[in-house]
């Protein structure tokens, strides 16, 4: 405080602000607020453009089909019957899947980084996981091409002997299908949620563990109990962006997912997602109607993924409240 | 009764057993020719010295001179940085670096506040309970009864009591404090280490921190770092003056004060460096 005041203070010792400098000064300001505002706009701008154009140029198929596109089950191009519900679910369950696979490593790769690992081996893993978020994903789809695939192909046979009274694991060895989608999802939107998370560990402050620690408590209570509830709303933000990711990625699914736009409750038949059904019959829309379609599968996206992070960003308040009421 | 327990003494070997049946050893703490690194920093020189049980022990010396690092020996807080410790630290009749201590428990018995406060962004409540919890207990009505005699010991009850559940963060600088003071008696410890508890606070909250001080004094063990030389005179029975990462002087707080025996520890006090 005191330094603060003895710098204004030398500062504007030499010579008084006179009022053309102060108008300026302000001048500046508004120039600057201007120009970020201005580019805030943009996102804003861009974002409604994006959802015009799509409604404008989907409105063929929206007013053809109604509602009975989103309920409707059938996937027909030839005979122009368009339900999108299969590719809904096949987005939604191969993204929760990939969650479900990526949360749990990326948390634990996270805790052992920022609290358990030594300096080196920390700073190998990272440059690691950097690697790794920069591979394109049609490699990571040949990889699954030619390594996931002939593996769950070959483990599902047990994994149906153990579990087969569940609905989940029935079904004939393809080895192309939502499993494996979900598997190499999950390993696609590792990189950035370990390093969003890490992230978000590393921005508790020490003295938090301290705290902690000074209670009695163990290494592990600590982090469970001081260091994740302290950024949670980072942590929920790593997985929201993995989430993002996962539901928008096309090229590694489309190579992997089997590519049929089924519902199926076995985990190991093939399905097909939105994106990765644009990508594979956009060079065959031939009609109207055909395009317009995909366009709409287009805007569902959007929709979904605008829902999910609304429904994360509601999760992350109701949680953050959970600790004690603020006023 | 003095001769009861001086038969028992001679019978058994003095160890720290023995002592606790009998009666609390004079000293809570006891340290040998300590030595602490940070690397290649040679922050403790040989620090040897006691510490009466039930009193208040003031650590004052320039920044830099080892005070912190030298509390932070005395529940093993420094396993958290890579310093090197060596030499002999008794708390409570135990080698607390030996191998076998359980240093959880050893946090347990000896608890700390910190210059900053750092209360938790949890509920007023769950920030004094934190410590019963992490040991298991989940009973309400003790967990409920437990922080409301640990509120009152920290004076803060009756600022507190009507808004337990709202965010600790929502006190003021010297609530917090008291908070987490409050939060560090729930455990029952028999040491309290204070390093600079109220350099953050404005004199009204200072003097409320003081007077805790002085009513705690008697149950508790207490070390406090303070660069106040009013604040050690104020609260402290005895003072030790730390210099460069040795132990220039400790006597009583006033003999300290009035008859320094250390030229160094006349020029510090009278504010001729530091
Ligand atoms: N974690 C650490 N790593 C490396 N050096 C450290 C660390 N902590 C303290 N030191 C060094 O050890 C010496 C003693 O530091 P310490 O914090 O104990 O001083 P202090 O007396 O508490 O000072 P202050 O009054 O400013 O709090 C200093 O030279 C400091 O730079
Ligand atoms: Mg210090």
């Amino acid at each position: 405080m005191t330094s603060h005041a003895a710098t204004e203070k030398s500062r504007s010792r030499p010579a008084p602000p006179s009022p053309q400098d102060i108008r300026r000064k302000h001048v500046g300001d508004a120039l600057f607020r201007g120009i970020t505002a201005l580019a805030a706009a943009s996102v804003l701008a861009l974002a409604a453009i994006y959802v015009v154009q799509m409604a404008l140029n989907s409105w063929e198929a929206v007013r053809h089909f109604g509602w009975s596109f989103v309920v409707g089950t059938t996937w027909d191009p030839v005979f122009e019957e368009f339900g999108a519900l299969p590719v809904i679910w096949g987005t939604v369950i191969s993204s929760l899947l990939a969650l479900l696979i990526a949360v749990p490593i990326s948390l634990g790769v996270s805790i052992y980084l920022t609290e358990i690992a030594g300096r080196r081996i920390r700073r190998i893993i990272e440059f690691l996981i950097e690697i790794l978020a920069s591979i394109p994903s049609v490699v990571y789809g040949l990889w699954g091409i030619f390594v996931l695939v002939p593996l769950v192909r070959s483990i599902q046979p047990h994994l149906t002997s153990w579990f087969g009274f569940l609905p989940l694991f029935q079904g004939p060895p393809f080895g192309y299908g939502m499993l494996t989608a979900g598997i190499i999802l999950a390993i696609m939107i590792l990189p950035i949620m370990t390093s969003l998370t890490r992230e978000a560990l590393h921005a508790v402050p020490n003295h938090q563990r301290e705290a902690s620690l000074a209670l009695a408590s163990t290494r592990w209570e600590m982090i469970r109990h001081a260091v994740l509830p302290y950024n949670k709303s980072g942590i929920i933000a790593a997985i929201v962006l993995g989430l993002g990711r996962a539901l928008g990625e096309t090229m590694a699914v489309t190579m992997v997912i089997g590519n049929q736009p089924t519902i199926s409750t076995s985990l190991f038949m093939p399905a097909q997602t939105i994106a990765s059904l644009i990508a594979n019959e956009f060079a065959e829309a031939s009609s109207s109607l055909y395009l317009s379609v995909l366009i709409e599968l287009g805007l569902l996206l959007f929709g979904i993924t605008l829902l999910l992070n609304v429904g994360a960003r509601l999760l992350v308040n109701r949680i953050s409240h959970a600790g004690g009421r603020r006023r | 009764m003095t001769n009861r327990s001086f038969a028992h003494a001679v019978r058994t070997p003095p160890d720290r057993w023995s002592m606790q049946v009998t009666q609390a050893p004079a000293h809570a703490i006891s340290v040998q020719g300590l030595h602490v690194y940070y690397g290649t920093v040679h922050a403790l020189k040989g620090i040897s010295l006691k510490i009466k049980t039930g009193q208040v022990t003031a650590l004052i010396g320039p920044s830099g001179c080892g005070k912190s690092t030298f509390l932070r020996t005395l529940n093993r807080m420094n396993d958290l940085t890579e310093a090197v410790v060596a030499g002999s630290v008794f708390v409570l009749g135990e080698n607390i670096y030996s191998p076998q201590v359980d240093v959880v428990e050893l946090r347990r018995r000896v608890g700390m506040v910190f210059q900053t406060p750092n209360p938790f962004p949890k509920s007023i409540f769950e920030n004094v309970v934190f410590g019963l919890r992490r040991q298991g207990i989940k009973d309400r009505r003790v967990l409920a009864e437990v922080a409301e005699n640990s509120l009152k010991r920290a004076a803060l009850w009756d600022e507190v009591k009507d808004r337990l559940h709202d965010s600790a963060l929502t006190l003021s600088g010297g609530q917090q404090q008291r908070l987490c003071i409050a939060r560090a008696l729930a455990l029952e410890p028999k040491v309290l280490l204070m390093d600079e508890p109220a350099s953050a606070l404005d004199p009204v909250a200072t003097a409320k921190i003081e007077q805790l001080i002085m009513d705690l004094k008697g149950d508790y063990t207490i070390v406090i770092v303070t660069h106040n030389m009013q604040q050690a005179v104020r609260v402290s029975d005895e003072t030790a003056f730390f210099l460069n990462g040795e132990l220039i002087e400790m006597a009583s707080t006033r003999t300290l004060f009035t008859q320094p025996a250390d030229r160094r520890t006349e020029d510090y006090i009278s504010g001729r460096f530091g």
